[in-house]
């Protein structure tokens, strides 16, 4: 077996049990930890695939970023004390339905799918090309969606701004009185 | 048969005379490499590999902990105008090693209450982001672990990961101290990385690469510092309060203020867990000086002017790793400058400091440098 079949193995493995762990778990915090495992290990199969990039977007984004804003509120809500009662048996059924159904949809698309094996060897996806296609509007540009994502991103952030801004006084005052 | 017989039996041999191997380490990796290949096949020779890079990994990681505990204590000294440790060995050099004996036969204590798996699993993350960092700095010519086309993001992720070990260790302690020393800390370098990901990023507009390798090789004929003058000074500067930040060190080491939060996240810690903990704080400023020593200050590459000829062969003479680990002893003994002598931030000046001013001026800086670019008014 060559190594690259070990590592593919082991990372694979390592993102079912961890997934499986992070919606079977009581406690909320391990829950979020054990997605940080998939997470990462996600980020070690793009590293095999050598796309180095998408593999450090993984870990800033998904393990460094949303990861640490999911355990922050955590931290900020819940007890250490505090274990999730399991939830009843019919909940249970008609999720494992949903799931299985989930399942059996994506790999019934996965067989589908006639995946051509090249010799070829895997290529490094240069950070230039990244760029210039992200920015292009010829045929393999995707300047369009990079624009309605950062307006989403502004957008968002805005509501953020709003949502957090202190009131002042008099406009607190106003407002009890319109009221 | 033949021929394959003789390929086996032909040892390789170093290409260079052995005293060169100093300034060029590639000679004597590759010489390795194809030992190895020689006695087993592709797959062992890569295990084989990735051990030695591992355990030469361990023993430097380890090596630079106890000397940095050191020095720290010895500059600090030097602040506060005392002799700092001068009992173990001359000098007391050998004093953090009688630490570190310390701190290993101390009793590890079992809280209870605490959620013991993730209150044993957080020392091992933070000791994990570092070590995964330290992988792909460069050190000297040839000695070069892993050369990511991406290398100055990666190492940002990567240390990213830190304060995840942070966050958990304060919440499993279940200890108000430490819940708030993880708060504050999570705070702090969610919103510190910005800065130190900006103006790094002010030099890869100026490098046009994010290979460090690349970053290195394009400082040949001048350190980024001075090329890119103005705007690579400000990121410069910028990087240094920020990184100095991030690494949770003073001035801006509320996370584990003593004065008000005992110790912090690790407050519940004892022996070697602490000690990871400890460990891995002074690892992150190591890796943090060493990305600037790269960034700014030309790595490995020695200190050359243009088109000075002689000047640059003289430079020559001093080994490559001669100059890495004086650049970044530079940044770390600026780094601890800092925090021997500047005053403890409060948690509101600290988030003043990093989104009223440090943010702006470098979306600006970024901008200018762009501009520089452009123009080609960079040396």
């Amino acid at each position: 077996m060559a190594s690259n079949q070990i590592m593919f193995i082991l990372f694979s493995v390592m993102i079912v049990v961890f997934s499986v762990l992070t919606v079977t778990s009581r406690r909320i915090l391990r829950a979020a930890v054990y997605l940080l495992f998939v997470l990462v290990s996600t980020s070690g199969l793009y590293f095999m695939l050598n796309y180095q990039f998408l593999a450090a977007v993984q870990l800033t984004l998904y393990a460094g970023g949303i990861v640490v804003l999911i355990i922050f509120s955590i931290l900020l809500t819940s007890h250490i004390s505090q274990n999730f009662e399991s939830s009843g048996w019919k909940k249970n059924i008609f999720s494992a339905i949903a799931a299985l159904i989930g399942a059996l949809l994506s790999i019934i698309t996965i067989l589908d799918y006639k995946f051509s094996a090249t010799t070829e060897v895997a290529q490094e996806v240069n950070m230039k090309l990244i760029g210039k296609s992200l920015l292009s509007t010829g045929y393999d540009g995707y300047v369009l969606p990079f624009e309605i994502i950062s307006v989403l991103l502004l957008a968002a952030m805005v509501a953020a701004i709003v949502v957090a801004k202190k009131v002042s006084p008099k406009s607190a005052e106003l407002q009890n009185l319109k009221q | 048969m033949l021929p394959e017989i003789v390929a086996l039996n032909t040892s390789p041999t170093l290409s260079v005379p052995w005293w060169k191997v100093v300034y060029d380490f590639s000679a004597l990796t590759d010489w390795i490499d194809k030992s190895l290949h020689n006695s087993m096949s592709p797959f062992w020779t890569t295990i084989t590999e990735m051990l030695i890079i591992g355990v030469l990994i361990l023993l430097f990681y380890a090596l630079v902990g106890l000397f940095l505990v050191y020095a720290e204590r010895k500059v600090c000294a030097f602040m506060q105008n005392r002799l700092g440790p001068n009992r173990v060995g001359p000098f007391g050099i050998f004093q953090t090693i009688a630490d570190l004996f310390k701190l290993l036969f101390k009793e590890l204590i079992p809280i209870k209450n605490a959620d013991g798996f993730l209150f044993n699993l957080a020392p091992f993350i933070v000791i994990i982001a570092s070590f995964m960092a330290i992988a792909a700095i460069p050190f000297a010519k040839g000695l070069h672990a892993i050369d990511l086309n991406i290398g100055v993001l990666y190492v940002m992720a990567v240390s990213a990961m830190g304060v995840i070990g942070v966050l958990l260790a304060g919440w499993s302690s279940n200890n108000k101290y430490s819940l708030i020393g993880a708060m504050r800390s999570g705070a702090q370098i969610v919103s510190y990385e910005l800065s130190v990901g900006l103006s790094l990023i002010t030099i890869v507009i100026l490098a046009g690469s994010m290979q460090l390798s690349v970053i290195v090789e394009a400082q040949r004929d001048g350190w980024f510092l001075f090329k890119g003058h103005i705007s690579a000074f400000i990121a410069f500067i910028i990087f240094l309060i920020s990184s100095t930040a991030e690494t949770n060190r003073g001035p801006f080491d509320l996370a584990e203020a003593e004065s008000e939060l005992t110790a912090g996240y690790h407050t519940e810690y004892s022996g070697i867990k602490f000690a990871f903990f400890f460990l891995a704080e002074y690892i992150n400023m190591f890796i943090v000086a060493s990305i600037a020593a790269t960034v700014f200050l030309g790595g490995w590459m020695p200190f050359h002017v243009g088109s000075w000829e002689g000047f640059n062969h003289i430079m020559d003479f001093i080994p490559p790793f001669v100059w890495y680990i004086g650049k970044t002893f530079f940044v770390i003994f600026l780094m601890m400058w800092f925090k021997w002598t500047f005053p403890r931030l409060r948690i509101d000046q600290l988030l003043t400091l990093e989104w009223k001013y440090l943010l702006p001026i470098n979306l600006f800086n970024v901008l200018i440098m762009a501009f520089l670019v452009l123009m080609g008014w960079h040396f």
